[in-house]
């Protein structure tokens, strides 16, 4: 049915290209009203403890300044912690900017200062004083694991460990062959390139319309009408494009909150843009440390899986995420013991970022299946073939689809792992030792109630719609791509609209799912509008296509023709004239089927090889080459999915190699805060780059067979780049990011 | 960021005179490490003069044969220049080795010798520092402290000097030319950068109102045996852990002359006369190279973070020397280490 101009599956250039590389298409920040005024966040110096004075008399001295909003001179927002929970925010009382003169975190905004001009804003905030009560606060996980506990309230969307089934200890104490070790990954921050920014436009009757950085429209306008009690239609929340995210903009940010607050108090328009160092502020991929325990039989089959995680929170929400049941879900045992809990540190809340969850305990299970293959004596492929499972053991489901197998199999091809020497220290070149390793990816294929709206003009002009975003994965473009099939319209008459919250409602763009979830309600309502089409059309006085059904006829080309012969048919413009309509448009909904979701359980999967470079004497790494076989579904843009996944495997090798955010405990502060000391891969980092899409087909997920590529890349990239510096150097560096100390230390 | 004048300077004279007028005024040239700086309200000047437009961008040889360069030359120009890449590829190198190509458009020879110091603490106003507010204290020494100094550090700072160009400057003895307020004088490079004590507001010998006019390369012979190796935590783009600038003269496989520099290690390009006079007159090889790296070392002491430069160093430094010898330069732009 999708066949018509046969764009889906093909690549595709970018819609939006043309827009993003001519400055045309503008972001949040970038947009400009009448008597604009300008918001800078001033944050706080200390962890924890009590504003006892703000003086900002200087500041409001200056000519040009409007006003200093703090703790102090704030306007009442809501009361109750449920107006400031936004769709994605975990359990507990959600961080509201000003609210008192408690400080709960370094960084914490505590101040904004308005002025007519960007410069006297930034100006004026550098002369307020700030003086603080200070109270012991507590940053450090190694200290405070020891009061980790198991989160009382489950996040909506984030599944808990199973309970454990057979006896893991047992089978662990009795296993011949055995691997038990702790696995570290270091916090780390989005940093998208485009900073978080909300241009708060005072409209003249009253009303916000809001640009704001963000991966959800709704999200923000709901949060924003809660907080402010303002009601929906007051509140319109625009983001055709955003700069990247990568999670950061999943939950409304601060500067949003101050840029409404400081528009709806001073009835003016307002910019809250937030410096680089503020980017490190709010979430962050929190710190995690995992400790593992596989026990198997000489042949590698496991006997015992016991994986547990502490990973940091903050004291005021108990972020949680997927970490330890990954374990079980790639690998099949009877003995499995997964254990999660929380340890507060005085921090922002985490957040969901790039793979959450998933990046941090694949990469550590993959490390530690890594270990088994060596303690073993086994390929590590090979190992993973034996451990092998066909069902979501957990929950007693099939996959809808799973071709892992293939991926171990087409990615072990290319890269050539069959000539690989398992004896760590076997390869070199030069100074260089050299060295594969390979690891296993996963990630859930979600999807989520999404609604859309196609409008197909007499002219022949498609618009399609929905509130989603486009965070830089090319939404866009598979959108348009699955509008043009189904209506049979070439690919230049398609105009697809998103980021807007008066269109038709979307969750937030995360967790893989809008490629399935907006994908598909864009399908539905094209087809909605096709069979009101050709009800037309058959109903036109001496209709050709009287006695047809839709089975029969093709939508090509701006015409309904019969399939078998594309002589006969009539235009879409002839339809809409012999009814006396100028338009035929429908909304409607997708979600995923209920019956599915009880039976199946549903995943992308990848493999992942990497060789690395590893001078013997002076511990610099370099990644050479990376394969990456991935089965998620159906393909609908090899180009853009593509680039999303060499997106995803560049973040997974700032993971392995180079991405940490500094805590200084004593200050209780993010130290690096900048991109010179905050490293992620530059070009001369990346070298060959090769992914492969395995086909798999998937019936049961949703139409398309969609799974969403946004994460996969990522999970089990740093382990692939981890167990390959193994196999160079011999050396098992359990600690991520992997950096020259490490590989230089004992 | 705060309020300030500009004053775009015509002549020597002129910046100097404004800036001997005003003790909080700033030269700007490229702008890439003083803007930042402005931003964070670290530096917070409150008149900038210009020098951009001074006639300071030439690079011309000199009568005892060695290069002029003049202070308002790119790194860019400096590091593309046919003179300085015949004569001096340590130079060359050394700066390809830093920043982006970018910056290095941007960036001058008289910025580059200025720009300071990378600590994070410095960076962020929300934290004390000595050398930001005298008396407030180090944090870094008891924080984080990876990019920090293992060499001439005092209990008041163990900042490092970030700057790669200067460390191959070290290695040729470069001289530089300053005018002031009484007249001009000359520099040499060891005396330029200063080690912190007690003072680590004072990163230079520098006098306020002094401008830089040039930096003078000496004739020298190190055409041939010289490598820039710079070891970071990513390929490029990223400032140096441990960088070693190494210069020999060979006699057949014996080293007739040597110069050695080390950057990312102290408040100022590490330079060792004892450790070049145990090179010079031996025949290279790896337990010299290893020698001279622990005599250098001798004194090193490291941190929580940054213990492990050490052993960097000592790794590095023998490469280099290895790199210098065999007539084998790291490349700037493979960045496979030879
Ligand atoms: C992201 C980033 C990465 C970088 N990476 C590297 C790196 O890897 N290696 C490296 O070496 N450098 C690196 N740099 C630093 C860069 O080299 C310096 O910022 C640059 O050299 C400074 O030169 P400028 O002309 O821009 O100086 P400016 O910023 O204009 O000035 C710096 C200081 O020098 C003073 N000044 C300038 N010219 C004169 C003069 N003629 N006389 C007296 N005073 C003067 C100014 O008053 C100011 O105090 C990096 C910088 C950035 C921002
Ligand atoms: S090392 Fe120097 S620059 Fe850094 S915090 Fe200490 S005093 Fe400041």
């Amino acid at each position: 049915m999708l066949k018509a101009h046969g764009y889906v599956g093909a690549p595709q250039n970018r819609v939006d290209g043309r827009a993003k590389v001519t400055g045309e298409a503008r972001y949040a920040a970038e947009f400009d009203a009448p008597d604009l005024a300008y918001g800078i966040v001033i944050s706080s110096a200390v962890a924890k403890g009590r504003i006892t004075s703000i003086d900002a008399s200087a500041a409001l001295a200056i000519p040009g300044v409007v006003q200093v909003f703090t703790h102090e001179n704030r306007p009442r927002t809501a009361w109750f912690n449920r107006n400031y929970r936004d769709d994605v925010a975990p359990p507990g009382s959600p961080f509201r900017p000003l609210y008192d003169e408690q400080v709960v975190y370094s960084g914490q905004p505590i101040a904004l200062v308005v002025a007519d001009e960007f410069e006297i804003a930034a100006h004026a905030a550098s002369l307020v004083r700030i003086e603080y009560e200070i109270d012991t606060h507590m940053t450090d996980l190694d200290i405070k694991r020891s009061e980790a506990y198991v989160p009382p309230k489950k996040r909506s969307g984030v599944t808990p460990p199973p309970s454990p089934r057979g006896d893991a200890d047992q089978a662990f104490a009795r296993a011949p062959v055995k691997v038990h070790a702790e696995y570290r990954i270091a916090i780390e921050h989005h940093n998208p390139m485009e900073p978080h920014a909300s241009t708060v436009i005072y409209e003249e009757d009253g009303k916000l319309t809001i640009h704001d950085k963000t991966q959800g429209v709704q999200n923000s306008q709901r949060y924003v009408s809660g907080v402010f009690g303002l009601s929906s239609d007051q509140v319109r929340v625009v983001s055709p494009f955003v700069g990247g995210a990568f999670g950061s903009g999943l939950r409304p940010q601060y500067q949003l909150f101050l840029a409404v607050m400081a528009a709806l108090e001073l009835k003016r328009s307002v910019r809250v843009v937030l410096t680089r160092d503020q980017m490190f502020t709010f979430g962050y991929r929190p710190q995690a440390i995992q400790t593992i325990s596989l026990g198997a039989n000489p042949d590698g089959t496991l006997q015992s899986i016991m994986h547990d995680a502490v990973q940091t929170t903050s004291s005021f929400e108990d972020y949680q995420e997927v970490i330890v049941n990954w374990s079980n879900l790639l690998y099949h045992c009877d003995n499995v013991k997964l254990t999660y809990s929380l340890a507060q540190v005085d921090t922002y809340t985490p957040s969901d970022m790039r793979a959450p969850g998933a990046a941090t305990g694949v990469t550590a299970i993959e490390t530690a299946m890594d270990e088994l293959a060596y303690a073993a004596g086994i390929d590590p492929v090979e190992l993973r073939l034996r451990n092998y499972t066909e069902v979501d053991e957990a929950n007693k489901r099939d996959f809808t689809s799973k071709e892992l197998r293939a991926c171990y199999q087409l990615g072990a091809e290319r890269f050539g792992w069959s000539k690989r020497n398992p004896q760590p220290r076997s390869m070199r070149e030069r100074r260089e030792l050299v060295g594969w390793g390979m690891a296993t990816g996963v990630w859930e294929a979600f999807m989520q109630k999404t609604a859309a709206r196609a409008v197909l003009g007499a002219d022949g002009h498609l618009d399609v719609s929905t509130a989603t975003s486009d965070i830089g994965t090319g939404t866009y473009t598979i959108l348009t791509q699955i509008a043009a099939d189904t209506l049979g319209v070439p690919i230049d008459k398609v105009t697809t609209r998103i980021g807007d919250s008066s269109l038709s409602k979307s969750p937030v763009q995360g967790g893989s799912w809008t490629a399935a979830s907006a994908g598909t309600a864009v399908q539905v309502a094209c087809r909605s509008v096709r069979e009101t089409l050709f009800k037309y059309a058959r109903e036109m006085d001496g209709s050709p296509l009287a006695n047809a059904s839709l089975e029969h006829v093709s939508f090509a080309d701006g015409r309904i023709v019969l399939t078998n012969d594309q002589e006969t048919g009539i235009s879409f413009t002839d339809i809409m004239r012999a009814r006396g309509v100028d338009k035929v448009e429908a909304e409607e909904k997708a979600a995923p089927g209920m019956m599915t979701s009880m039976r199946y359980s549903g995943y992308s999967h990848s493999a992942v090889f990497a060789e690395v470079r590893v001078d013997e004497e002076l511990g610099i790494v370099r990644v050479t080459r990376i394969v990456n076989a991935v089965a998620a579904g159906t393909i609908l843009n090899p180009k853009t999915a593509r680039s999303q996944i060499i997106g995803g495997i560049v973040f997974g090798m700032g993971m392995a190699l180079e991405e940490e955010s500094l805590l200084d405990h004593n200050l209780g502060r993010f130290m690096n805060h900048n991109l010179a000391e905050y490293h992620v891969p530059v070009n001369a980092d990346i070298h060959d780059i090769d992914v492969i899409f395995v086909s798999e087909h998937d019936d049961k997920l949703n139409p398309m067979g969609i799974k969403g590529l946004g994460e996969i890349g990522i999970v089990g990239t740093a382990a692939a780049i981890g167990n390959a510096i193994f196999h160079a150097t011999g050396k098992r560096i359990r600690d991520y990011p992997i950096t020259v100390d490490k590989i230089l230390g004992s | 960021m705060n309020r300030f004048s500009y004053l775009r300077a015509g002549s020597i004279e002129e910046a100097v005179k404004a800036a001997a007028a005003d003790a909080s005024a700033r030269f700007i040239a490229g702008g890439t490490n003083l803007v930042d700086l402005m931003k964070y309200n670290v530096e917070r000047p409150t008149r900038l003069i210009d020098i951009t437009r001074l006639p300071l961008n030439t690079i011309e040889e000199t009568e005892s044969g060695g290069l002029r360069l003049g202070a308002m030359t790119t790194n860019d120009d400096v590091a593309h220049d046919a003179l300085v890449r015949s004569r001096y590829p340590l130079l060359a190198s050394a700066i390809l080795a830093g920043a982006s190509p970018q910056l290095r458009n941007a960036a001058t020879t008289g910025g580059n010798l200025l720009q300071r110091t990378r600590c994070y603490y410095f960076y962020d106003t929300a934290t004390p520092c000595n050398k930001r507010e005298p008396g407030t204290g180090c944090p870094a020494t008891f924080g984080r402290n990876r990019i920090h100094a293992i060499l001439g550090t005092s209990d008041h700072c163990i900042a490092t000097h970030p700057s790669d160009m200067c460390v191959a400057l070290a290695a040729l003895e470069a001289v530089i030319h300053v005018a002031g307020p009484d007249g001009e004088r000359t520099i040499p490079i060891s005396e330029f950068h200063r080690l912190p004590g007690d003072r680590p507001e004072i990163d230079t010998t520098l006098q306020h109102g002094e401008i830089i006019t040039a930096v003078e390369l000496p004739r020298t012979d190190f055409g041939v045996h010289h490598t820039y190796l710079k070891l970071r935590d990513r390929l490029s783009y990223a400032f140096a852990l441990v960088s070693v600038a190494a210069a020999l003269r060979m006699d057949g496989n014996t080293i007739a002359e040597a110069r050695l520099a080390l950057g990312g290690v102290a408040h100022k390009p590490w330079r060792d006369p004892d450790a070049e006079a145990m090179l010079r007159g031996h025949p290279a090889s790896a337990e010299l190279f290893a020698g001279v790296a622990d005599h250098i070392l001798r004194e090193a002491k490291g941190f929580e973070d940054n213990a492990f430069k050490i052993d960097l160093a000592r790794r590095g430094i023998v490469r280099a020397l290895s790199q210098a010898a065999a007539g084998t330069p790291q490349s700037q732009t493979d960045k496979r280490i030879r």
